[in-house]
């Protein structure tokens, strides 16, 4: 029995010896560690030596990348004039001729315990003459009137969050019943359209950067299964003296990297200087607007981002095409 | 060491290149495999080294059953066993110190082990001084020793040659076949594959004979 039981490992240890034999721990994990330095550094030689149609792979990935981040860009940068424009949500009323100023002050008090409601703003008849007067340039002809024939107003300006275009219609639909209300309005048109286009916008970065991304990892793919077909007599030779998959994998999933990652930095370049083209005229028309605008380049978090994703790209797109390619590379 | 029970190999249209083929090499064994071409010898190694895996029957090597084995352990069992080639197939970029190295450095071998092993393997064949050379520099003969030394240097049990003489002349081809012989004094298992008749007669070796996919003689 006892025989029995100390002959097993005893079996199998050939077998372990040539699985895990060579060096003590230490020495095996630095041997890991250079095998991963060597491919990192390996791949990029080899993207060096054949510097040709590496850049043209390159600039090709690049400019798929920069339209698709060019875009984002773009977008974030409409949203920022989004942003600026929340006045436009804005509802004015219109009270009534014969409600007086008391009346409402306490109208307006009424609504600003509306918990939707940011700020509320009364404008009396005075006021509201003063500045037709000092903005419209009718002044003199304002003068001439007997009779002040402006109302008051009250400016409702809904809660930030209020970006529902129901809820403010609803909003509004309860001011125009009020009994003070004569007339309730929004510019409503105006929010809606720049609600619609930053959808649209919004979808097509995501569509757009969905299909450039197929293409980057399909070129990629393309690329890296050339390079798999120049090298097939080292994978070959490599299966035969026993290399894994992963052994076999780790120097194309390098040049995936690599490829993936200075695509990243071309189209941040690219990006980047379209950016600073625009840049003059841009700040120029924003002058026009009070400053209101300014161009947004990519950010410390965007830049990791795109160069992230890009990497990513690059490995996956070598991924695929070793998964499916190697299978059929039988060594003879 | 190696075992063939009942083995029968067919490609789909080829019909069976190898029939019922049963024979056992023992540890340190060394044989040599010949034939007339076509006789399935090749077919034969490639289903020791796991390139195919046979239709019917059973390859046991080293205990292990081949046809089960699972396609991430394919790679552990090559390593126990050392492939040598007609046509050597050395990596022509690389320097024979790296065409060495590189069953080590599959196998996760530092550096200072990989040196050492590289360098016992190369004085072995008699080759120590031109690591930093290219195969295309070396002649015939030397880039078959390049090759053996790859074959050994992770110390497998077992080695498979496919025709390693056939393009070398019959003095080199001496030569190699001694250095078969030493490799097999030290306990490891030979299987050879060759249809050079005069020189396997002149060596007192186990002579497994295929005819059309049958073993006619063992």
């Amino acid at each position: 029995m006892m025989k029995h039981v100390n002959k097993k490992p005893g079996k199998q240890e050939p077998r372990w010896q040539t699985k895990i034999s060579g060096g003590n721990f230490v020495d095996k994990f630095h041997a890991y560690r250079n095998l991963h330095a060597h491919a990192l550094f390996s791949s990029l030689g080899r993207l060096v030596a054949s510097r040709f149609s590496s850049a043209m792979t390159i600039v090709v990935l690049a400019i798929a990348i920069s339209l698709a981040s060019g875009f984002y860009i773009l977008v974030a940068n409409l949203q920022q004039l989004a942003g600026n424009l929340e006045a436009s949500n804005q509802i004015s009323l219109f009270l009534k001729d014969d409600i007086s100023e008391a009346r409402a002050n306490k109208f307006a008090g009424i609504i600003r315990q509306n918990p939707d409601i940011q700020d509320v703003k009364l404008i009396t008849k005075e006021q509201a003459l003063a500045e037709f007067q000092s903005y419209s340039g009718f002044g003199e002809a304002v003068k001439a009137l007997e009779k002040n024939p402006l109302p008051i107003v009250i400016q409702v300006l809904p809660k930030n969050s209020f970006e529902n275009e129901q809820a403010l219609e609803v909003l509004l639909d309860d001011f125009k019943r009020s009994a003070e209300v004569d007339f309730a309005q929004m510019d409503m048109q105006w929010v809606k359209r720049l609600q619609s286009i930053m959808e649209v916008a919004r979808r097509g970065v995501i569509l757009l950067s969905l299909l450039l991304g197929a293409g980057v990892l399909f070129i990629t793919a393309n690329t890296i299964r050339l390079e798999l077909h120049n090298r097939r007599d080292e994978v070959v030779i490599a299966k035969l003296v026993g290399a894994t998959n992963g052994f076999i994998h780790r120097p194309f999933l390098y040049s995936g990297f690599w490829i993936g990652f200075f695509s990243g930095v071309a189209a941040w370049f690219i990006v980047t200087i379209i950016m600073l083209i625009l840049k003059q005229p841009i700040e120029k028309l924003s002058g026009l607007y009070d400053d209101a605008f300014h161009v947004l380049f990519f950010g410390f978090t965007e830049t990791l981002a795109l160069l992230f994703i890009s990497s990513v790209l690059g490995v996956v797109g070598s991924w695929i095409v070793l998964h499916f390619q190697l299978r059929q590379l039988k060594p003879e | 060491m190696l075992k063939f029970d009942n083995v029968s190999m067919r490609y789909p249209g080829a019909g069976d290149v190898l029939r019922n083929v049963s024979f056992h090499l023992q540890r340190g064994e060394m044989a040599f495999l010949t034939g007339h071409s076509g006789a399935g010898k090749s077919t034969l190694l490639k289903l020791i080294a796991v390139i195919e895996r046979c239709s019917r029957g059973q390859v046991l090597l080293d205990g292990q059953d081949l046809n089960q084995a699972k396609d991430r352990q394919v790679p552990f069992i090559r390593r126990k066993v050392g492939l040598i080639f007609q046509d050597y197939k050395l990596l022509q970029d690389r320097t024979v110190f790296d065409n060495v190295a590189l069953p080590l450095v599959i196998a996760g071998y530092g550096h200072h082990e990989v040196s050492r092993r590289v360098r016992a393997s190369l004085d072995k064949v008699g080759l120590l001084g031109k690591e930093r050379k290219y195969p295309a520099v070396l002649s015939g003969g030397e880039q078959q020793r390049v090759g053996i030394a790859r074959a050994v240097v992770n110390k497998p049990p077992m080695i498979l040659a496919d025709e390693p003489t056939g393009n070398l002349d019959p003095e080199l081809s001496a030569e190699i076949m001694h250095l078969f012989e030493q490799f097999q004094q030290v306990g490891v298992t030979l299987l050879i594959a060759s249809h050079d008749i005069s020189l396997i007669a002149q060596m007192n070796h186990r002579i497994l004979k295929l005819d059309h996919g049958q073993l006619v003689a063992s």
